[in-house]
């Protein structure tokens, strides 16, 4: 006769409730975790959808996520001429912020060059960009639909497409436009802002008294140009016939021209260990203190309902049930609790994991090892109740002390 | 037979001055078939001696012998005492003790199935019992939701489902009122008699002493 079934189909009402309460702890527990993992993915999205081996940044610099860089876009044909490359790309990434539906917004906003490496890989509604201008597809996160417009600096642009599950390393919505329209949205400047410009440069090379009319207005000619050039790109990322040969192209590139490179793996390791390190280390903590706290939560449970049964134990005891059969049914009663508990966490979670701002990612390695958890949790937590149990003297049960 | 035999049997509480005296020298034979009673008012050991003959207090000094086998002999002989009251005794409570989340026929099972018994077996068995006991209608109810009386009755089911060599039955009356109190002595009295049965019953009422073989009177701690 199992006692702990028994005991619970008479007080259903109250153990169901414990196991939503239980249950309701461990869905923050899993949320944590998938957090946890989800910023990692997060984080390296944009790397691991990029088909790049090796980035090339700006020297001395950690980007382009970790840090600003800043290179000439034209680069591209140096970098894709290296032996080994099979193509390369110039790519430009941003955020903005932006109202939509009356609500801020950020958009991780990548610039590619059309037909070349970085741009949207999965277009689940709508279509790529085909326009070299104008034209913008947005992860549907976003909440955009195909077809809305959304203003980026002095244009309108069209959302021709969404694509799904695509943030940026910080969580945001990515949104891709074509490299010519980010280095718009980026680098270029509006009109007062041109014409103050124009004057300054005029102004101090009007103040070079001594130069050649001629040459100091041509140099007048280039500064303004070199001001109000827009060709730059944050990185540009290469394709490698070999993509084992990774370390060997980036050295070449290192110490052939002035530029930083990583391999897609560094890139990677950049964003883990300098992007995110803390939040990860944070959120770690968290999830193990409420691993804890479900932990001593579940003992205290199991040692309120134990001491609930200190008669029925004694009697138990007086009747003859081995110390055995009071064991299982402390211990089974734990379980169960743990179990189910981690069966409402799991059903609540995998019902609303893409309701949190945030991605959260249920791996089921992660489930898996918090179930595990949860049952030697029950385990533990079972021993306090036993070992209280097994001290109860069975004469209670006739003096009813 | 012999079924109970309780030689100079002395339990003292505590220690140094704090020392009380809950039983001295006591001397006890109860043989298959009979009913005794241990008389006395509260406080008079009669509960140190039926604890200390269902092997659950340990006496200070002396002999209990149940059914033939030697268990505290100036100590515990090692012999499995919890095995013994599942397999030998049964133990009638004053406030039934019945296990409130279990059901009628399941309180009546729960010692065959301590036993080891098929659950098809137990649950006969148990049925048999409370038909005998008049008290079968109410199988499926917990014990919260019965009387008193009806409630002991179903103590006394689950008391006889191992068919126990040695009865133990402490205040089986004490909150039943004398009308009912008489109908369970009446039941102690026939069951000793059908099942061959050492019953052993303690109160302090001495009405209900109607058919007993032997009566033992108990104050402070002696039998007289």
């Amino acid at each position: 006769m199992n006692l702990a079934i028994r005991d619970i189909r008479r007080h259903k009402t109250r153990f169901l409730l414990t196991c939503v309460g239980l249950g309701l702890l461990l869905t923050v527990v899993m949320a944590m975790s998938g957090i946890y993992r989800g910023l990692i993915g997060d984080a390296t999205k944009v790397v691991e959808t990029t088909p790049a081996q090796i980035w090339v940044v700006q020297k001395d610099t950690r980007g382009p996520f970790a840090e600003s860089s800043r290179l000439p876009e034209d680069i591209e044909y140096s970098i894709a001429a290296v032996q080994g490359v099979r193509r390369a790309s110039p790519l430009s990434f941003q955020y903005v912020q932006i109202q939509h539906a009356g609500k801020p917004i950020r958009l991780f906003l990548i610039g590619y060059k059309l037909g070349g490496i970085g741009g949207p890989r999965a277009v689940v509604a709508g279509r790529g960009i085909t326009k070299k201008h104008y034209e913008i597809v947005v992860d549907g996160k976003s909440g955009y639909a195909v077809g809305d417009t959304i203003r980026l600096g002095l244009e309108d642009y069209t959302v021709v497409g969404l694509t799904q599950g695509m943030p940026s390393p910080s969580g945001d919505p990515a949104a891709f436009v074509s490299l010519a329209d980010a280095q718009i949205i980026q680098f270029q400047l509006d009109n007062d802002a041109i014409r103050n410009n124009r004057q300054r440069v005029v102004a101090t090379y009007a103040q070079l008294a001594n130069m050649n009319p001629l040459m100091r207005d041509k140099a007048t000619t280039k500064a303004l140009s070199a001001a109000e050039n827009p060709h730059f790109a944050n990185a540009i990322v290469a394709e490698l016939d070999n993509p084992s040969a990774a370390t060997e192209v980036a050295n070449y590139v290192r110490r052939w021209n002035h530029y930083q490179v990583f391999s897609a793996d560094q890139e990677r390791e950049l964003l883990l260990k300098g992007f995110i390190e803390k939040s990860q280390k944070q959120l770690w903590l968290f999830r193990t203190i409420l691993v804890i706290v479900s932990g001593v939560i579940i003992a205290l449970i199991i040692y309120t309902l134990t001491m609930d049964k200190l008669r029925e134990i004694a009697t138990l005891k007086i009747i003859g049930a081995a110390d055995r059969t009071i064991v299982n049914m402390i211990l089974q009663q734990s379980l169960l609790l743990g179990v189910i508990g981690f069966a409402v966490g799991y059903a609540l979670i995998s019902r609303t994991y893409n309701m949190y701002p945030r991605t959260v990612l249920l791996q089921p390695l992660d489930m898996l090892a918090l179930f595990v958890i949860v049952v030697l949790i029950c385990v533990l937590a079972s021993i306090l109740g036993i070992w209280r149990a097994l001290r109860v003297d069975p004469g209670t049960a006739l003096t009813g002390g | 037979m012999e079924v109970v035999r309780v030689e100079h049997l002395t339990k003292i509480y505590g220690h140094g001055d704090a020392q009380t005296v809950g039983l001295v020298d006591a001397n006890l034979s109860v043989h298959s078939g009979e009913l005794v009673a241990l008389l006395g008012p509260s406080g008079s050991g009669k509960t140190t001696l039926l604890t200390s003959i269902c092997c659950i207090n340990e006496p200070t000094h002396g002999r209990v012998e149940l059914d033939g086998v030697p268990v505290f002999d100036e100590g515990w002989t090692g012999v499995d005492v919890r095995a013994l009251r599942r397999q030998k005794m049964g133990v009638i409570f004053q406030s039934y003790n019945l296990i409130p989340f279990l059901t009628v026929l399941e309180n009546v099972e729960l010692i065959l199935s301590l036993n080891h018994r098929p659950p098809q077996e137990a649950q006969d068995r148990a049925m048999e019992l409370l038909e005998y006991l008049e008290i079968a209608h109410r199988w499926h109810h917990y014990p919260s939701e019965i009387s008193g009386g009806e409630q002991q009755r179903v103590a006394i089911a689950r008391a006889l489902a191992n068919h126990p060599r040695v009865l133990l039955a402490d205040e089986p009356t004490a909150a039943l009122d004398t009308e009912r109190g008489k109908i369970v002595m009446r039941l102690l009295r026939n069951l000793s008699r059908e099942t061959g049965a050492a019953v052993i019953v303690v109160t302090h009422d001495d009405r209900m002493l109607d058919g007993f073989d032997r009566v033992y009177r108990i104050a402070d701690g002696r039998i007289q």
